[in-house]
C-alpha cells in the first residue's frame, strides 16, 4: 500500500467527517448540551443524595459535578460513536457508502481511517465541553487536559469501532432505534458514570458485577485517572483490548454487499 | 484497455441473478448493456466493480483477474451508478475532493483534475455550489466527472440517464461518446432505453439472467425481424422466443 495514497484517503476521509460535522450544527450542540444538562441540571438534584467518598484518583472530597465529569466525557464519545454507526447505515441505505468502496485502498484501512476520523471529531467535543464545566468549577489540574488526550483518543476509537461494527449488524436505518434502547442506555447507566461502583454494589451485587465488566466503565476510568494524572492501567490494557475485538469484528463482519442494494 | 467476463454466475440465496455470463469489451469502444428492469443489469455492474464478491466465473482487465488484483482493477474503473451517491451537503468540489483523495489523489493534483473534468462537463462555474442546490442533469454531469477524476481507462454507467428529460439524455450520451473517441476510454452503458444506442453500437442484451444477444444493435434488428430497434428489443425480451444468441 502506497504511504502517501493511504495519507491522502486518511485526510480525505477526515475532511469530509468534518465538513459534515461543521455542518450539522445541531448535532454539535445537542452533543454538547446532553451532557450539560447532567452537568447542570441532573447533579444539581443528586449531589445531596449521591454523596462521594474519597475515591482514587482524587486525594480529596469532590463535588458530584467533579464525580461525574469524565464519565459525561465518555458520554459524548458514546453517542458520538452510536452517531457514526447512524451516519454509516444512512450512507449505506442512501447508496453514498459506495463511492467509498470504489477506493482502491484496502477496505480494511478505510473501515479504519472512518474510526479514526470520528475519534478526532469527537475529541473537539469533549474539549469544548471540559471547557464549559469549569463554570461549575469541575478544575481537574492544568496538566490533566493534556495527559487525558491519548485516553479519550483511545475511548473515542472503542466505541467508534463499537459503531462500526453496529453498523455491519443493522440492515436497515429503522433498527437504529434499538441501539439507543440495548446499547447506549445499559452501557452508560450500568457503569461508574455516574455512581462509583462500591455504591452500586451496596445495592445489588448483580448489578455490580455487570457494571464491573462493562466496557464502559474501564473507559470511564481510564478518562477519570487519566484526567487527575494517574493511569489506571487495568483499565487501559481492557480498553486497548476492547477496541482491538470491535474493530477486529467490525472489520470481518463488513460486507460490501450490502452497500450494493 | 479491454475488460473480459467470464463464465460469471451470481445468486442472491436460491435466486439465480446471473447465469453463465461471457463478454468481451474493446478498448475505446462505447457498449451498451440494455436489458428489461431485473435482467441482471445492476447486479453485473455491483460485481464489475467489486461491490459484491465474485460467487462464480471471473472478470478480467486486461487479462488481470479483478478478484486477484482487485486495487489495480478498481484504479483503472471510474462508475456512475444508478442511483446518486453525491453527498448533497458538500460543494460540487468537495464531493470531487473526497473521491480524488480515496483514490490517493494529493488535493493539488486533484484540484488540476477537478478544473479540467468540470470545465469539459461545462460545470465550473457551479464548482462551489452545494449539490443540494443542482438540478438533476447536472448533478449527473458532476457524477461522471468524479468517474473521470482519476483517469481510468475504464468507464461504467449504470442507467445514468434515469429521471432526466430527452434533451439531457442525449447530451450525456453525446459526451461520453466523445469521450471513447478522444480519450480512448472503454465505455459499458447500462440502460432500457433504445433511443441512447446508435445503430452500429455492440451491445449485450441481458434477459433475466442471461446473455440473449452479443452482437451489434443493427443485428438486434435483423434476427429479431423488426424494423427499428426499440421493437426489436420489446419483441425479444416480452417474448422469449429468442433464446441462446451468442
Amino acid at each position: 500500500m502506497n504511504l502517501s495514497a493511504s495519507w491522502y484517503c486518511f485526510k480525505g476521509i477526515l475532511s469530509r467527517e468534518f465538513l459534515r460535522f461543521v455542518q450539522q450544527r445541531s448535532r454539535f450542540l445537542s452533543a454538547l448540551i446532553r451532557p450539560l444538562l447532567w452537568l447542570i441540571v441532573f447533579a444539581a438534584g443528586f449531589r445531596a443524595a449521591l454523596g462521594i467518598a474519597i475515591i482514587e484518583p482524587y486525594d480529596t472530597y469532590i463535588t458530584y459535578e467533579t464525580y461525574i465529569a469524565p464519565g459525561l466525557c465518555c458520554m459524548i464519545l458514546l453517542f458520538n460513536g452510536m452517531q457514526s454507526s447512524l451516519s454509516m447505515v444512512y450512507d449505506r441505505e442512501m447508496g453514498s457508502m459506495r463511492v467509498l468502496l470504489m477506493s482502491p485502498l484496502p477496505r480494511p484501512y478505510l473501515l479504519l481511517c472512518k474510526m479514526v476520523s470520528t475519534a478526532l471529531i469527537s475529541l473537539t467535543q469533549v474539549y469544548a465541553f471540559l471547557v464549559i464545566a469549569l463554570l461549575v468549577s469541575v478544575e481537574p489540574p492544568l496538566l490533566g487536559y493534556l495527559t487525558v488526550l491519548p485516553a479519550l483518543l483511545l475511548v473515542a476509537l472503542l466505541l467508534s469501532s463499537l459503531g462500526l461494527f453496529l453498523s455491519t449488524r443493522i440492515r436497515q436505518l429503522e433498527n437504529f432505534a434499538g441501539v439507543m434502547n440495548f446499547v447506549i442506555f445499559p452501557m452508560f447507566f450500568l457503569s461508574s458514570a455516574l455512581y462509583p461502583l462500591w455504591k452500586m454494589q451496596e445495592s445489588s451485587e448483580w448489578l455490580y458485577w455487570i457494571c464491573a465488566v462493562n466496557p464502559f466503565t474501564h473507559a470511564v476510568e481510564l478518562v477519570r485517572y487519566a484526567l487527575y494524572l494517574k493511569l489506571n492501567s487495568n483499565a487501559m490494557f481492557i480498553t486497548a483490548g476492547c477496541t482491538l475485538f470491535f474493530a477486529a469484528l467490525a472489520v470481518t463482519g463488513f460486507n460490501p454487499q450490502k452497500s450494493g442494494k | 484497455m479491454t475488460i473480459s467476463v467470464e463464465s460469471l454466475s451470481f445468486s442472491y440465496g436460491p435466486k439465480q441473478a446471473l447465469q453463465d455470463v461471457n463478454f468481451l469489451l474493446n478498448k475505446g469502444e462505447f457498449h451498451a448493456l440494455i436489458g428489461p428492469n431485473g435482467a441482471g443489469k445492476s447486479t453485473l455492474f455491483a460485481l464489475l466493480t467489486r461491490l459484491y464478491a465474485l460467487q462464480g466465473g471471473n472478470i478480467y482487465i486486461d487479462g488481470e483477474s479483478i478478484k486477484a488484483q482487485p486495487a489495480s482493477a478498481m484504479k483503472r474503473i471510474g462508475v456512475v451508478f444508478q442511483q446518486s451517491t453525491l453527498d448533497l451537503d458538500l460543494t460540487v468540489t468537495q464531493n470531487l475532493l473526497y473521491h480524488a483523495s480515496l483514490h490517493g489523489i494529493s488535493s493539488k493534483e486533484a484540484q488540476k483534475q477537478i478544473d479540467r473534468e468540470l470545465e469539459r462537463m461545462e460545470m465550473k462555474a457551479r464548482a462551489n455550489e452545494k449539490v443540494r442546490g443542482l438540478n438533476g442533469g447536472h448533478r449527473r454531469r458532476v457524477e461522471i466527472a468524479r468517474a473521470l477524476l482519476h483517469k481510468p481507462d475504464i468507464l461504467l454507467l449504470d442507467e445514468p440517464t434515469v429521471g432526466l428529460d430527452p434533451q439531457t439524455r442525449r447530451a450525456l450520451n453525446l459526451h461520453v461518446r466523445k469521450l471513447c473517441d478522444d480519450e480512448n476510454i472503454t465505455v459499458l452503458w447500462a440502460t432500457h432505453l433504445m433511443e441512447e444506442i446508435n445503430i452500429d453500437d455492440p451491445i449485450i442484451l441481458l434477459h433475466q439472467g442471461s446473455i440473449l444477444l452479443d452482437a451489434l444493435a443493427s443485428t438486434m434488428i435483423e434476427k429479431s425481424g423488426e424494423q427499428n430497434l426499440t421493437d426489436a428489443f420489446h419483441k425479444l425480451t416480452d417474448s422469449d422466443s429468442f433464446g441462446g444468441a451468442q
